[in-house]
C-alpha cells in the first residue's frame, strides 16, 4: 500500500501562514513551479510576442554577437536566435506534452487492465513491457523513426512508446495492491461493473504516483526528442526547434561563435531542469517515504 | 552458480525473441516498398514483383520471419547499400571504438558518484546533502549534445587544454596494432606511452560528457542504499564495538551497499548506449552510433537495423552479467535463487 496524500510537517506556525511555510522548505519547488509558468506563457504568447520572424533571413546581419538589437545574437542566416528559442518552446513543450499524454492514456489503461484482471492480460501486457524496456531506450526511438519515417508525428509516437512501460508497470502495481481493497468489494456489491469500478474508484486513488510520474517523464521526453532532431530525425529546418538549433550552432562552436548553440540549448535545459524538479517535488508532497 | 547462470540464461531468451520480433516488425515497417527501391526507378511491375519474390516479400509473415531469424543466427545482418559491406563485419570493426567510450563514461561516473552517494548519506539533511541532490538533477537534465559542446567550446576553444574534438586520434597519429580494438590498452601493450595519451586526450571529453549524466541515478541510489544499510544493526554494533569511522563507512557499509549501486549501473548502462550516439556526433567517435547515423542520412536501413539489434543484444548480455556479478557477490541470491 502506498502511502496516502501527507503533506510536510510544519515544525511550528511561521510568520505568513502555511503557503509561506511550504515555499521556505520548498524552496527548489516553489522556483520550479515560477519557471514552468514562465514556459507555459513562452509556449502559448511566444509567436505573439517575438521582436523579431523566426524565420527571417538577414544575410547584412548574420551570426551577429549578442547585443542590444539582437539579445541572443543571430545564427549564420541573420536570424534572431532570441525570437528562434521563444517560438520554439511551443514545439519542443507540444511534441513532450503529445508524447507523455498518449504514453499516459495507453500505458495507464493497459497497466490498469494488467493489474485489475491478472492472468493472461497480465502475462500479455508485462511481455510488453519487459520487450520494450529491453532495449536501449533512445536506441528503439531512433529505429522506430527510421522505420515509420522522418515526420514530427513519428517523433511523438517513438516518444510515447519509450515512456509507455513506466506507466503500465507503475498502474498495474498499483491497481493490484488495491483491487481486493474494501471499497472496491464495496462498489462490486453494490453492482459496478469492472469498467465502472476502474474508472471511477481505482483511476482516482492511483493517480497521485502517476502525475509524479508525467512531471520527471516530461523532462525526460523533452531531452529524447530534441535528442532525435538533434540527429536530424523529426523537426526539418527552418522551423525553430531547440535540438536542431543546438546542432546548426555545432559547428560554429569551435570558431567561437558561442552563442548559436548556446542559448537554445540554455533553454533545452531549464526546461528539462524545470520537470525534473517538480517532479521530484511532487513526489516528496505526495509520499515524503519515497524521498530518495 | 552454474545452475544459477543456465537459469539465468534461459530467462533471457524470452527477452531475445521478444527484441527479434520488434526488430524484424521494424524491418517489416520500412517507409517505401523495398521491392520497388531495389528495383529501381525504371522497373516495370513484371521485374518488382520479380524483385519481391527473389527478396521473399511475397510469403507469409510467418515464413519472412523464420528466414530473418535464420539470417540472424548466421549473423547475416545484411549489406550496407552505401558501402556495400556486409553489416556485421562494419559494426564489428567500430564497436570497440563505442565500447570504450562507454566503459571510460562509466568509470568515471562511478568513480564520481559513489563517493558523492557515501558523503551525502552519512550527512542527511545537510547542505552537502542538498548540493548533491541539486547537482545530481542538475546533471540528468544535460542534454548530452549540449554539454558535449560546451565542454569542447571551453576546453578546446577558449582554454586550447583539450584536442579538437574530431575522433579518436589526433591526424599525427597512426593507431595501435589492433589487440582488443580499445586504443588505450593497445597503445600500452605496444608500449608506446605517447600514443596512449594522445589516445587519452582525445576521449576525455567525450567520456566526460556521457559520463555526466548518469552522475545522477548513481549517486541517488548509493545514497538511498548507503543510507539504509547505516540504519542496519551490524553497523550499530560495529560502531559500539568502537571501530573507526572509515572502516565502519567503508568496509562495513559500503561494501554492504553497493549491492543494489550494481543493479542500477546496468539500468545505466542503457542510457550511455543511447546517449552515445549523439555524443559520437558532437565528437566525431567513429564508434557504431555514427556509423548508423550516416547509414540513416543516407536512407540506408540495414545498418540501422543491424544497430538497434546489436545495442539490444548488448544491453541484455550487460544484464545477464549484472545479475552474475550480483551472485558472485552475494551469497544471499544464490541461497534464494
Amino acid at each position: 500500500m502506498s502511502a496516502p496524500p501527507v503533506s510536510h510537517p510544519v515544525p511550528r506556525p511561521a510568520p505568513g501562514g502555511a503557503a509561506a511555510a511550504f515555499a521556505r522548505a520548498n524552496l527548489l519547488t516553489v522556483a520550479a513551479a515560477a519557471l514552468f509558468v514562465l514556459l507555459a506563457l513562452a509556449a502559448i504568447f511566444g509567436p505573439a510576442i517575438a521582436p523579431w520572424n523566426p524565420l527571417q533571413t538577414d544575410g547584412a546581419s548574420a551570426l551577429r554577437p549578442p547585443g542590444s538589437g539582437h539579445w541572443f545574437g543571430t545564427d549564420p542566416l541573420g536570424r534572431d536566435i532570441f525570437s528562434r528559442v521563444l517560438v520554439a518552446t511551443r514545439l519542443d513543450l507540444g511534441i513532450a506534452l503529445l508524447a507523455v499524454s498518449c504514453s499516459f492514456l495507453a500505458g495507464t489503461a493497459l497497466g490498469c487492465a494488467a493489474g485489475y484482471y491478472g492472468g493472461w492480460t497480465d502475462r500479455i501486457v508485462s511481455r510488453l513491457a519487459e520487450t520494450i524496456m529491453a532495449f536501449p531506450l533512445f536506441v528503439l526511438a531512433m529505429g522506430v523513426v527510421a522505420a515509420l519515417g522522418n515526420t514530427v508525428g513519428n517523433i511523438v509516437l517513438a516518444t510515447a512508446l519509450i515512456n509507455l512501460p513506466f506507466y503500465a508497470r507503475l498502474a498495474r502495481a498499483e491497481v493490484n495492491v488495491r483491487r481486493n481493497a474494501g471499497y472496491v468489494d464495496a462498489a462490486r456489491i453494490a453492482g459496478a461493473s469492472d469498467a465502472r469500478i476502474l474508472a471511477a474508484h481505482l483511476f482516482p486513488n492511483i493517480l497521485p504516483p502517476l502525475m509524479v510520474q508525467v512531471s520527471l517523464n516530461m523532462g525526460w521526453a523533452i531531452l529524447n526528442a530534441a535528442g532525435l532532431s538533434f540527429i536530424g530525425l523529426g523537426v526539418r529546418p527552418p522551423d525553430p526547434e531547440w535540438g536542431i538549433m543546438v546542432a546548426e550552432g555545432a559547428q560554429f562552436i569551435v570558431s567561437g561563435e558561442w552563442w548559436v548553440a548556446l542559448f537554445p540549448g540554455l533553454a533545452l535545459m531549464l526546461a528539462v531542469f524545470c520537470f525534473n524538479l517538480l517532479g521530484d517535488g511532487l513526489r516528496d508532497l505526495f509520499d515524503p517515504r519515497r524521498r530518495a | 552458480m552454474i545452475a544459477f547462470a543456465a537459469r539465468r540464461l534461459l530467462g533471457a531468451l524470452p527477452n531475445l525473441a521478444g527484441v527479434m520480433v520488434v526488430t524484424f516488425v521494424l524491418t517489416r515497417a520500412l517507409p517505401g516498398d523495398p521491392a520497388a527501391y531495389f528495383a529501381g526507378p525504371a522497373a516495370t511491375p513484371e521485374a518488382v514483383a520479380e524483385v519481391r519474390h527473389a527478396l521473399g516479400l511475397d510469403r507469409s509473415l510467418a515464413a519472412q520471419f523464420a528466414t530473418y531469424a535464420g539470417d540472424l543466427a548466421r549473423g547475416n545482418l545484411g549489406h550496407s547499400v552505401t558501402t556495400g559491406q556486409p553489416v556485421l563485419t562494419e559494426l564489428a570493426a567500430r564497436l570497440p571504438a563505442s565500447l570504450e567510450l562507454v566503459a571510460a563514461a562509466l568509470l568515471f561516473a562511478a568513480a564520481v558518484s559513489i563517493p558523492l552517494g557515501v558523503l551525502a548519506a552519512t550527512r542527511p539533511g545537510s547542505w552537502i546533502d542538498h548540493a548533491c541532490r541539486a547537482l545530481a538533477t542538475a546533471g540528468v537534465s544535460l542534454p548530452t549534445f549540449f554539454t558535449g559542446l560546451l565542454l569542447a567550446y571551453v576546453f578546446y576553444f577558449l582554454l586550447g587544454w583539450a584536442p579538437p574534438p574530431t575522433g579518436r586520434l589526433d591526424a599525427a597519429f597512426s593507431p595501435p596494432p589492433a589487440f582488443t580494438g580499445f586504443y588505450l590498452i593497445d597503445s600500452l601493450a605496444a608500449g608506446d606511452p605517447e600514443l596512449f595519451a594522445a589516445a587519452l586526450a582525445q576521449l576525455v571529453l567525450p567520456a566526460l560528457t556521457l559520463g555526466l549524466f548518469v552522475i545522477a541515478p548513481i549517486t541517488r541510489m548509493t545514497r538511498a542504499s548507503m543510507l539504509g544499510v547505516l540504519a542496519a544493526e551490524f553497523v550499530r554494533t560495529a560502531r559500539a564495538a568502537g571501530l573507526s569511522r572509515g572502516t565502519i563507512l567503508i568496509r562495513y557499509a559500503l561494501r554492504n551497499a553497493l549491492l543494489p549501486v550494481l543493479t542500477t549501473l546496468g539500468m545505466v548502462f542503457s542510457f550511455l548506449l543511447g546517449s552515445s550516439i549523439l555524443v559520437e556526433k558532437v565528437f566525431a567517435w567513429p564508434g557504431v552510433g555514427s556509423y548508423a547515423l550516416e547509414a540513416l542520412v543516407a536512407s540506408d536501413y540495414a545498418p540501422v537495423q543491424g544497430f538497434v539489434l546489436m545495442m539490444a543484444i548488448l544491453y541484455l548480455l550487460l544484464n545477464l552479467a549484472v545479475d552474475l556479478a550480483y551472485v558472485a557477490v552475494d551469497p544471499r541470491v544464490r541461497l534464494q535463487g
